[in-house]
């Protein structure tokens, strides 16, 4: 005991103070956006199975250019660097993912510019940002590149190297609506149709949302309401009308599960409660189906995510949880 | 009352949200509890409660004995403060608590001949036998008034009162006790080793607090991790009418409000009490310094602390007296180990690290818990990003991040409209925040700075 006593009085430790907790099972927001990263990969991989090189440089572009931007804002405002926390990388695949595999370099280039420097950092960045910065920057592209936004052919009406052809490569919702077309379920459900570079393996996108909720990176309310509520509405259309797209259509083709575990999950722009993120993803869910059946396009999963990013304010005020013991204070 | 229907709800023995620290109890859990040599010097605050500071009651350079009075207070709300050593007092100074407090206290330079130390010490506080016979004959005010006298506060760490807990009141009837030995944060193993080496005196106090504030049930609530202390409870408690029950190991589950949910199903009332729901919460170190105070006429000087962590050399468990300094402590378990990098006071959620070791410790310093530089790093604060994860954690179902925000922009509204006052500051949120938010810290001020209505 002397020993240690004369040993712990020649190197003093030096002591800390701090407010408690002094302890912390925090995992860092790079550690949850490394699981984001990881659970992409099935989605991604099903892109470059599907559309070839072209995918894979969507993807590149994009996580490239958000990772720059983000960089360059920061630099010119003269902050401290904050693409370590890698969720520039994630909204830059999300954005890669998201949009057609025919799309020249640019519109990826551009659809990052504006996702990272005007939806997300203008706002204040990380959790600061109203809209899905990757929606949003794929609205602003929609926008400005209508035709090389619609256009699944490259010049020549080469289809994707992968893809079953069906009625000139149309997109499975697109067929749907504007052809009276049903595509296999099968093919839907891995994948090998025409479409944008990411969303269109229902399954893989699928498994690597379940990873994510298992991970509990992200919540499981949002996917469940929203995929609920498109199958609800889906069936009652399906009921109704004399339509070729069943519920099982409706929720394999287009964006819905890339758009349920990956999209709408995004934690700054979406509810803080249970309540709220169900509210939120069931209601996302209705807006998707409303678009896609009554609008004149034919997916609606970017329109309605952003249009309920407008209403999470509001959900957050409405759905304050009650706390334990009732909400009147004695 | 609407309580004898809630009670047919069977028990969960649980609570909703809260988080699993890992428990780290092996460290000190299983060393017998040792008692401290005497010290040199004690300095003994006059407040170590919520609630009325004591004036100091003796002049300096005055001999006395162990248990005399050193302050008392008039007010209801307060409890006296009585001499751990027996020596001679200095003059009055002030000295600042773990929790920022700084308070008046009374040094007293302990004398060469102590009435008791060692073994007799520990026998004169929990050892020999707890006579249960004759806890009828107290009258329930009787003992209430002796649970005053004798110092006694809730040595759970909050350390309120006792005596104001137990007094009835005919508008708020009690029916059931809860015996409080949940220990729920992590490393401190104090009331654990209380359990296994003295659980006589644990059940004849709560036999005297049950009869003081009314109650008919007595249960002593124990977290599941403490299987051995669950049985030597159970066994010590065999015919005294007192039930013993296994709750779930999960932080905060020794917080009053959780535990009333998980052993009666009863919630208690935003803003209010457990005696709005007919319960009372006694910490199982709180209920054997009572029954030491009415069976024995002793006052509360001495607590078990756990000196534990991975900043210390050979963690123990030890009886000390109030007044003892850190420092003391320390250097009788070996001192801090060269990666030392912070001593708290009291458990590592709720407690408070400290810039001085030679501040003295209380009734409610339940352990020292000193933890690694590597333990307590923590990455830099960032903006929220909106994760929810201090929402599905916050045992009370409150929103911890819009509290926080408004605290921060003293919007005192909001922090009103999101329940700001019914935070109990558990910690739970700041312990999974991926922002390293400070919280805890920010609701405690906006607590503080709001004004009253
Ligand atoms: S845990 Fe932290 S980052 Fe997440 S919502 Fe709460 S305060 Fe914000
Ligand atoms: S808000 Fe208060 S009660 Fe809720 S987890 Fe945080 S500290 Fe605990």
């Amino acid at each position: 005991m002397g020993e240690e006593e004369e040993k712990t009085e020649q190197v003093a430790p030096v002591l800390s103070v701090a407010p408690g907790p002094h302890i912390s099972a925090a995992r860092s927001m790079r550690r949850v956006m490394i699981d984001v990263l990881v659970a992409l990969v099935p989605a991604a991989a099903t892109g470059v199975y599907v559309f070839g090189w072209r995918a894979g440089m969507q993807m590149g572009v994009c996580v490239v250019s958000c990772m720059f931007f983000e960089a360059l804002f920061q630099k010119l405002r003269k902050r401290p660097q904050t693409i370590g926390d890698l969720s520039a990388a994630v909204t830059g695949l999300i954005l890669g993912l998201s949009i057609p595999w025919t799309a020249p370099w640019y519109v990826g280039f551009i659809g990052s510019a504006a996702a990272i420097l005007i939806a997300k950092m203008l706002f204040g960045g990380l959790g600061s940002n109203i809209f899905n910065p990757a929606m949003a920057g794929r609205a602003f592209v929609q926008a400005c590149f209508a035709s090389e936004m619609t256009t699944y052919l490259l010049p020549g009406k080469i289809g994707p190297p992968r893809a079953v052809e069906i009625i000139s490569q149309a997109t499975p919702l697109a067929a749907g609506k504007f052809e009276q077309v049903a595509y296999n379920l099968q093919d839907l459900a891995i994948g090998t149709v025409n479409g944008s570079v990411g969303e269109t393996g229902a399954i893989a996108c699928a498994l690597g949302g379940l990873y994510l909720i298992f991970r509990r990176s992200a919540s499981w309310r949002i996917p469940l309401g929203m995929l609920a509520a498109a199958a609800v509405v889906a069936g009652i259309n399906q009921a109704l009308t004399d339509t070729v797209m069943t519920v099982g259509h409706h929720l394999l083709a287009g964006g819905l599960v890339f758009g349920a575990f990956f999209i709408a999950t995004d934690p700054a722009t979406s509810p803080l409660s249970s309540r709220g993120r169900w509210i939120f993803g069931v209601g996302t869910g209705v807006l998707v189906m409303l678009i896609r059946l009554f609008a004149n396009v034919p997916e609606g999963v970017m329109y309605a995510v952003l249009v309920m990013n407008m209403t999470v304010p509001l959900i957050d005020r409405w759905t304050v949880p009650k706390p334990v013991g009732g909400r009147v204070q004695k | 009352m609407t309580i004898a229907a809630t009670t047919k709800v069977p028990p969960k023995r649980s609570f909703a949200r809260g988080v699993h620290p890992d428990d780290a109890k092996s460290l000190s859990a299983g060393s017998p509890v040792e008692v401290l040599p005497m010290p040199k010097s004690v300095l003994i605050p006059l407040s170590q409660h919520i609630g009325a500071p004591c004036e100091s009651k003796v002049k300096p350079r005055t001999e006395i004995a162990v248990g005399d009075v050193l302050g008392d207070s008039d007010a209801f709300v307060s409890a006296p403060v009585h001499a751990s050593v027996a020596g001679a007092t200095a003059a009055a100074t002030v000295v600042t608590l773990p929790n920022g407090q700084h308070v008046g206290a009374v040094p007293i330079t302990a004398s060469d001949q102590q009435p008791l130390a060692g073994r007799a010490l520990w026998d004169d506080i929990y050892g020999g036998d707890w006579p249960t016979g004759t806890i009828d004959s107290f009258e329930p005010e009787q003992i209430a008034e002796a649970v005053r006298n004798a110092g006694i506060v809730g040595m759970g760490g909050a350390t309120f009162p006792t005596h104001v807990k137990l007094a009835r009141n005919p508008d708020k009837p009690i029916d059931t006790l809860i015996i409080n030995g949940c220990e729920c944060e992590p490393y401190l193993t104090s009331d654990y080793r209380l359990m296994l080496e003295a659980p006589e005196p644990i059940i004849a106090g709560a036999l005297l607090a049950a009869r003081a504030a009314g109650a008919e049930r007595i249960i002593v609530a124990i977290e599941d991790n403490k299987p051995d202390a669950i049985e030597k409870m159970r066994s010590s408690a065999a015919g005294a009418g007192v039930e013993v029950v296994g709750v779930h190991t999960r932080y905060p589950m020794g917080g009053e409000k959780q535990l009333i949910v998980a052993v009666m199903s009863r919630e208690v009332p935003t803003g209010g009490l457990p005696l709005d729901v007919g319960v009372v919460v006694v910490n199982v170190a709180t209920a054997a310094a009572v029954a030491r105070a009415v069976l024995r006429g002793k006052p509360l000087t001495h607590r078990i602390i756990s000196i534990t962590g991975e900043g210390v050399v050979s963690p123990k468990n030890i009886l000390a007296p109030v007044g003892a300094g850190y420092a003391a402590l320390i250097e009788y378990c070996g001192g801090l180990t060269d990666e030392a990098g912070r001593v708290i006071s009291g458990g590592p959620m709720m407690g408070f690290a400290l810039g001085d070791l030679d501040t003295p410790v209380t009734k409610g310093t339940s352990g020292v818990v000193v933890l690694t530089e590597e333990q307590t790093r923590k990455a830099e604060e960032t903006a929220c990003v909106r994760c929810g994860r201090c929402v599905d954690v916050c045992p009370l179902g409150l929103v911890p991040t819009r509290i926080a925000l408004a605290a921060r922009n003293m919007d005192w509204e909001m922090a009103r409209r999101y329940y700001i006052t019914a935070c109990c500051e558990c910690g739970c949120c700041a312990y999974v925040c991926p922002a390293e938010i400070p919280l805890v810290q920010l609701i405690r001020a906006g607590k503080a700075g709001m004004p009253r209505d």
